[in-house]
């Protein structure tokens, strides 16, 4: 294994910028089989496509339709294939960290390390947590206040394709060129011109600020729908608690999302402009981008568990059969949590050496987002206390949250002490923590949200033995993988190690892979639990409420149809569906024209444009970069000049498919 | 009952909510940038500071321009209210010759600052200068864009009612430009011209 890394000669042609053969990495063993495991079974997906004639449709109805349920659908399959790869460089660490001890090299060499690394964060939440949550909010929200889709279908289009080319543009940095070494935030000088030559830190800056233009523009999005398109007579505090999670976690993202643009943009003008925001000469101040960074990446963190909340609180209440704990108090924590969310994101670097005063603000603000949170796990006990609960699939991850997720907590309250912070900071106790709420919280509760929302999206249950030992995989392999790590951080092991001395910690890294092992049966058993229902669809199948829910996205059929509801709804209280259910509901057959959006190949179209530009912006290859800025630009603007954007569903046809649905 | 007026049965159009709600994420990256000038605004690293730089007059004219052509898409709205289209052009006309006129002189102050050796390299205070004011120029260069396509549009269609919200979501952009342009100018010009 080669041990020092030669970095290719930096050359310019007009045609190709920088890109050269050189940067093809045919000489590393790992990234050749990768890509060839990819390229082959990309060929066979590709083969089996045109056998069965799936182009037509995979176009038509999917990667052009402005239908939320289906951005939502591709959007969670963009975040399980991205999990994997992410999940994929996870195993990578885990295994260099376990044999590299006591001096020895292990198989990763410290420059493809520290790409992984950085890989894996950046990867974990910027193309599978972020998509998730955008997925599960897309999906679920529209149904729940009774819309017939978002406010603004065509933008929802658009924004997914963005994210998906600036996961793109991540991936195709491991087999052209190189990805950044610098950790998931980028902190200058390291990842300035002088410190990260090449192309990798260019990726970084150009998939995120594309996929951030996708996450933003959704953000306004979901804010507009929930502000404007509710169903008649829903006042905002009859609105289902998840929608309520949701408004808050998009205001979020408009807020903090900005930033980080703004952030990535300064580092973008250092890197190919010579400015000096961040350098260590000509009056720069490196600090300046790590708090920039962190008032976005505060929130950030909120923006991942706030939705996850509300998909709890709709599953305790669900399978408790009782209405939710507290509803009032549930919103107003969640509204804390959004203010107090800002005034928190110097905790990140106490050691930045701001002085007591204000390590004690910043300190204090922290350990009172507790308390809300804390709201929020009484109010789920209390929810399920005296009621009939029922172990079903979500409950199971539910409950797993709860346990692990008030640990992760625990643990970060000790992180907001600043003298605990200073002896911890960047060790592997903090990396524990912040796995210990992501997985615990965001990775569980996802999985809780499909297994819940699951039947409603395709009409059947999943599985329920692969999706138990799904859940056990995650549950026992989280605890053997990051339980270990809390001890090596009090030890003092900082994160990110290529490789360590001291004998003594192997053994818990060798624990910490063996969770990582049992993570993956965990992962495999999902996949497999996708395949079992699929092929046992037919014993699965299930009507339009199979948990006896509360919220209206069970009130229609299950998968429901594009126009969602046949009729507009009248909503007179919260838990609307429990009501109707009660007062007997059934749809009446007197339909009236229902008014949808068209299907546009406007955003996939655009978004193209964007990863080229992206591609042609790492490579400095200008002469692409003005070609597809421009090309971006007039389809955007010949978009606008179509005025003829919706069509209406007549009454025959709705009465038609609504008969189709109930017999099928 | 046309279309559009159908579907609004129940709701009001999002877009102009919408917007706003865009709006706010924009003032928020302006916010930023703000943030990094106040922070950076010291860091001349020996070179020049905004004494040796900026010119009252020239900025003075540069700021007319642009708050005249508030004023004079406010006269557009109040023509496409009373639905006369070619007043409502001619205002978004002289509108966008105001605006050019200022990206015009800004780009004429970038460059003779460039010239004069203090380009966005020279120090971390021209760096945040030059992201704070370009990036506003980016955005009236991106209104001039959209002004042109909707004067084109508003030939085609007339002034019906998508053109009407159009027009309408361009003015909040335009006022909004207005309004960070005014803390430009006192921030970044006016406070150290003192």
């Amino acid at each position: 294994m080669a041990t020092g890394h030669v970095q290719p000669q930096e050359t310019w042609s007009p045609i190709f910028g920088r890109l050269t053969f050189d940067w093809i990495p045919y000489h590393e063993p790992i990234l050749i089989g990768t890509f060839l495991g990819v390229g082959l079974a990309g060929l066979i997906v590709l083969a089996l496509m045109t056998r069965f004639r799936l182009w037509l449709p995979l176009w038509r109805d999917w990667v052009i339709s402005v239908d939320h349920k289906k951005i939502g659908i591709m959007y969670m399959v963009l975040g399980f294939i991205m999990m994997v790869r992410g999940f994929a460089d996870a195993l990578m660490m885990r295994l260099q960290q376990a044999l590299a001890a006591g001096g020895a090299e292990g198989y990763l060499p410290p420059h493809h390390y520290d790409q992984v690394f950085t890989a894996h964060g950046v990867i974990m939440i910027f193309f599978v947590a972020m998509p998730f949550v955008t997925g599960i909010m897309n999906y679920v929200m529209p149904t729940q206040i009774g819309a017939r889709d978002v406010a603004f279908p065509f933008l929802n289009n658009f924004s997914f394709w963005m994210t998906v080319a600036g996961a793109l543009l991540v991936n195709i940095s491991l087999f052209i060129g190189e990805f950044a070494r610098v950790g998931w935030l980028a902190f200058p000088p390291l990842s300035g011109a002088s410190y990260s030559t090449g192309p990798g830190m260019d990726y970084y800056l150009w998939a995120l600020q594309i996929a951030g233009v996708g996450t933003t523009l959704s953000g306004i999005n979901l804010i507009a729908t929930i502000l404007k398109m509710r169903a008649p007579g829903m006042k905002m505090m009859m609105m289902p608690i998840f929608t309520w999670n949701t408004l808050i976690t998009n205001v979020l993202i408009v807020a903090a999302f900005p930033v980080l643009t703004a952030t990535l943009a300064l580092l973008t003008l250092d890197r190919y402009l010579d400015f000096r925001f961040f350098t260590n000469d000509f009056g720069g101040n490196a600090m300046m981008y790590i708090n920039l960074i962190w008032i976005w990446g505060h929130p950030e963190v909120y923006i991942l568990i706030i939705p996850i909340f509300g998909v709890f609180s709709e599953i305790v209440a669900t399978f408790s059969r009782k209405p939710l704990f507290g509803y009032a108090t549930m919103v107003w924590a969640t509204a804390c949590i959004m203010v107090l969310s800002f005034v928190v994101w110097l905790h990140h670097f106490f050691t930045m050496g701001s002085g007591a005063n204000v390590n004690t603000f910043f300190g204090i603000t922290t350990m009172i987002i507790a308390v809300p949170t804390g709201v929020k796990i009484f109010n789920w006990l209390f929810t399920m206390y005296r009621g009939r609960v029922r172990m079903e699939l979500p409950m199971y991850w539910t409950i797993g949250f709860l346990v692990t997720f008030t640990i992760g907590g625990m643990t970060g309250v000790l992180l907001a002490v600043p003298p605990v912070d200073f002896q911890l900071h960047n060790t592997l106790f903090l990396v524990a923590h912040f796995h210990n709420v992501i997985i615990g919280g965001v990775v569980f509760g996802v999985y809780a949200a499909v297994t819940f929302w699951w039947p409603k999206a395709f009409g059947f249950k999943l599985d329920d033995r692969w999706g138990k030992r799904a859940f056990w995989g995650w549950f026992v392999g989280f605890y053997l993988a990051f339980m270990p790590l809390y001890a090596l951080g009090l030890m003092g092991v900082t994160r990110r190690m290529n490789s360590y001395a001291d004998m003594g910690w192997q053994p818990y890294f060798l624990v910490a892979a063996l969770g990582a092992v049992v993570i993956l049966f965990g992962i495999l058993s999902t996949f497999m639990c996708f395949y079992v229902s699929i092929r046992d669809r037919k014993r699965l199948a299930c009507g339009g409420d199979p948990w006896d829910a509360r919220t209206l996205e069970w009130a229609n059929q299950s998968p429901p149809q594009k126009y969602n509801f046949p009729q507009d709804i009248v909503v007179t209280g919260r838990d609307m569906f429990w009501k109707m259910k009660e007062e007997g509901f059934k749809w009446s057959t007197d339909y009236q024209p229902i008014h949808m959006p068209k299907d546009t190949a406007t955003g996939v179209l655009i978004s193209a444009f964007a990863l080229a530009f992206g591609f042609a912006m790492v490579w400095y290859i200008w002469w692409l970069a003005i070609l597809s800025f421009v090309a971006m630009l007039a389809i955007g603007i010949a978009h606008t000049f179509n005025y003829n954007r919706d069509y209406y569903i007549q009454p025959d046809e709705i009465a038609a498919t609504e008969a189709k649905g109930a017999s099928a | 009952m046309s279309a559009a007026d159908a579907h609004h049965a129940h709701h009001q159009s999002p877009t102009n909510i919408g917007f706003w709600i865009y709006l706010m994420s924009d003032c928020i990256i302006f916010g930023a940038l703000f943030a990094t000038y106040a922070v950076l605004g010291g860091g001349f690293a020996g070179g020049p500071g905004p004494k040796d730089l900026f010119e009252p007059g020239f900025i003075a004219v540069e700021t007319a321009l642009l708050l005249f052509s508030s004023v004079t898409f406010g006269l557009a709205m109040l023509s496409a209210e009373k639905q006369k289209l070619d007043a409502t052009t001619a205002w978004l006309v002289v509108t966008g010759l105001l605006g050019a006129g200022f990206i015009g002189m800004e780009l004429y102050e970038f460059a003779h600052l460039i010239h004069i050796g203090a380009g966005p390299d020279r120090s971390a205070f021209l760096s945040a200068f030059f992201a704070l004011v370009g990036t506003h120029g980016l955005h009236v260069t991106g209104g001039l864009i959209w002004l042109v396509t909707l004067i084109a549009q508003l030939r085609l269609h007339g002034l019906n009612g998508p053109n009407m919200r159009r027009l309408g979501t361009l003015s909040m952009f335009w006022h909004f430009l207005d309004l960070i342009w005014i803390g430009v100018f006192s921030f970044v010009y006016l406070v150290r011209l003192i």
